[in-house]
């Protein structure tokens, strides 16, 4: 819980260097433009709306990250620019091409790691190029030059289950990429990481984004996660999942783990957390703690 | 000992090793112990004087009947007959089964036109293969079809799920009435044991597979073929081995009763007239001979694929 005397408003006030680069950025050639975007889900005689009316657009090379409390659909909406499910109303736009079908211009990295557990890692890496028929041998190189980048070069001839998660996640991400797209989706990509790894992982990430040229958007559920890394954060709402507020984060880049402390961090924090879930404080007042047990009298 | 009985017990490989032994060790002497020690069951006695009574020497007699007869004669003041006690000539001992392993194959046939036990014995080895064979080629790329599309799965499942459930052996004599007396009707009961079964289990196993990795395939750029070819295939081949195996078991269950179809053919044949001329020693060793090709193979195909899939994650 963020402490009350950090003002939920003040992640509005950019510095000067952070208000350039955002200016900067929306200068820049729109990559992905969401418009008007429903998803509904039939389940027998009821319609469940997933999503509703969201639009936004992403610049080229920007980093997006989308958080929301659970079942407002962020999963969906990301599936839906990867092309893995259908919206049932609204346009897509990458390039200005709408998208109809799963394509190697959208990389996908999933919670789960979803490496090929048949394949080693170089293999892994040359699933994409060789979709492409470009021949092994270029396949080969490439493969391990995105395993270079990643640092994971001399694992290249292990199979994915002799490896930790982070190290699976890390090739998970070199597989996207070797394919060149224009746009990573990340659903939630260390969700499954225990924190430290998981705080690594955020670092190379950043690491990695900077180094190419490479559009992101990410979904997440952890706050922190979300302003560490992201140019600007979408808050969607549930029931039925909405857009709430796209936040441009104030904190200035690049970004390092002693910024988790700064009032800039800590007031979108706040924002965002109210955004999320503004009954929370008074919920926590509300669920009343029975007595169990009359051990542990001298517990305060 | 106590801590053998706690629930999922991951035991050493040392431990493993001991009681798989004892897996076949605890039947045999079970086996040995009704066959070797007299008081153990022993229900007859077979004759070795006959004496004044009327039983014949080499008689197998209950023990009811020898003991009453023996009154009888006692009474009469004639001669007791001697005998010890023996089981029933359908349960012979272990070492008289082992004797017959080696006889069985060294036995000539009695008859022109009979073979040989090791003829028999590839003869089935024979109808297996090519039924299993057969029935693969068709079975296991429906399956994985059936598994991967839900129009062909709904368009063929029910129906073949129906078939199911017809014993394969129902279709003998229509298969000899159509295809003669030979291997054909017996090939046909071991494809049509083995098939539908198959169908359903293989597209069972190809709905198993893990979507998030058809979905990130995709992603990747892989059209439908590639899926097929290079996602769910490859993933389901573990899979699909042990499914293998398990059918390659049930097709052996079918064998006997394709055997018995048309002219009597193979192990099956062996058994029943070694049967018929009361040679159990015989019987037992077709029998035991059945199961031991079945178990080997079956240990062998594991030992194989063990080496196949070596990036399996394996819980040890």
């Amino acid at each position: 819980m963020t402490p009350d005397y950090i003002e939920s408003d003040c992640y509005k006030q950019q510095s000067e260097a952070v208000r350039s680069r955002f200016e900067r950025i929306k200068q820049r050639p729109v990559l992905l433009e969401v418009e008007a975007l429903d998803k509904i889900f039939e389940d027998r005689e009821e319609e469940i709306v997933a999503l509703d009316d969201i639009s936004f657009s992403v610049h080229r090379r920007e980093f997006i990250c989308v958080i929301g409390p659970s079942g407002c659909g962020k999963s969906t909406l990301i599936r839906i620019i990867a092309g893995l499910e259908a919206q049932t109303s609204g346009n897509i736009l990458l390039d200005s091409q709408p998208i109809e079908k799963p394509g190697s211009d959208r990389g996908m990295v999933f919670q789960s790691y979803t490496l090929f557990p048949w394949l080693t890692i170089k293999k892994n890496v040359m699933f994409g190029l060789m979709m492409s028929k470009i021949n092994r041998r270029k396949a080969t190189a490439e493969a391990m030059e995105w395993l270079e980048l990643v640092g994971l070069s001399e694992f290249a001839d292990l199979y994915p289950h002799q490896l930790s998660g982070g190290m699976k996640q890390r090739v998970a991400i070199a597989r996207a990429l070797a394919n060149q797209p224009r746009i990573l989706l990340m659903d939630e990509p260390f969700g499954a990481l225990d924190a430290q790894t998981r705080a690594q992982m955020q670092s190379y990430l950043l690491q990695i984004w900077r180094s190419i040229d490479i559009t992101i958007v990410f979904i997440t559920h952890d706050l922190e996660e979300a302003i560490y890394v992201a140019d600007r954060i979408l808050v969607l709402g549930a029931n039925p999942g909405h857009l709430q507020e796209i936040v441009e984060v104030p904190v200035p880049r690049p970004r390092t783990p002693d910024q988790f402390l700064s009032p800039e961090f800590l007031s979108t924090k706040k924002h965002l957390e109210d955004l999320i879930n503004p009954e929370k404080r008074l919920m926590s007042e509300k669920i009343p703690i029975p007595r169990m047990t009359s051990v542990g009298d001298e517990v305060f | 000992m106590q801590n053998w009985f706690s629930i999922r017990l991951s035991l050493s490989e040392r431990t493993n090793f001991w009681l798989s032994l004892m897996a076949f060790v605890l039947p045999l002497g079970a086996w040995s112990a009704f066959s070797y020690l007299p008081f153990l069951w022993h229900p007859q006695v077979l004759i070795q004087q006959a004496g004044g009574t009327y039983f014949r020497k080499d008689d197998r007699v209950d023990k009811k009947d020898f003991q009453q007869e023996n009154q009888r004669v006692a009474r009469d003041g004639g001669q007791q007959a001697v005998g010890r006690r023996v089981n029933p000539s359908y349960l012979p001992a272990p070492h008289e089964v082992g004797k017959a392993f080696y006889i069985a194959f060294k036995t000539p046939p009695r008859r022109k036109g009979e073979k040989w036990l090791h003829q028999n014995i590839w003869d089935s080895i024979e109808v297996i293969f090519w039924g299993f064979a057969l029935s693969s080629v068709i079975g296991v790329p429906l399956g994985i079809l059936c598994g991967s599309f839900s129009f062909l799965s709904r368009l063929n499942e029910p129906f073949v799920d129906f078939v199911r459930y017809m014993p394969a052996p129902a279709f003998g004599p229509l298969a000899v009435a159509i295809l003669g007396i030979n291997d054909a009707p017996k090939i046909t009961i071991i494809i049509i044991g083995t098939f539908f079964q198959q169908v359903l289990v293989i597209a069972n196993t190809t709905r198993q597979f893990d979507n998030s990795l058809i979905e990130t395939a995709q992603t990747l750029g892989a059209d439908r073929l590639k899926l097929i070819r290079s996602v769910i295939v490859p993933g389901i081949l573990p899979e699909l081995y042990r499914d293998m195996r398990i059918l390659l078991g049930w097709a052996w269950t079918y064998l006997i009763v394709a055997e018995i179809i048309g002219a009597k053919s193979g192990i099956s044949l062996f058994i029943t007239q070694q049967a018929k001329y009361r040679n159990y020693d015989n019987v037992f060793a077709g029998i035991i001979i059945i199961g031991l090709i079945g178990f080997l193979t079956d240990q062998i195909l594991g030992l194989i694929g063990n080496q196949l899939f070596v990036w399996e994650e394996r819980e040890l």
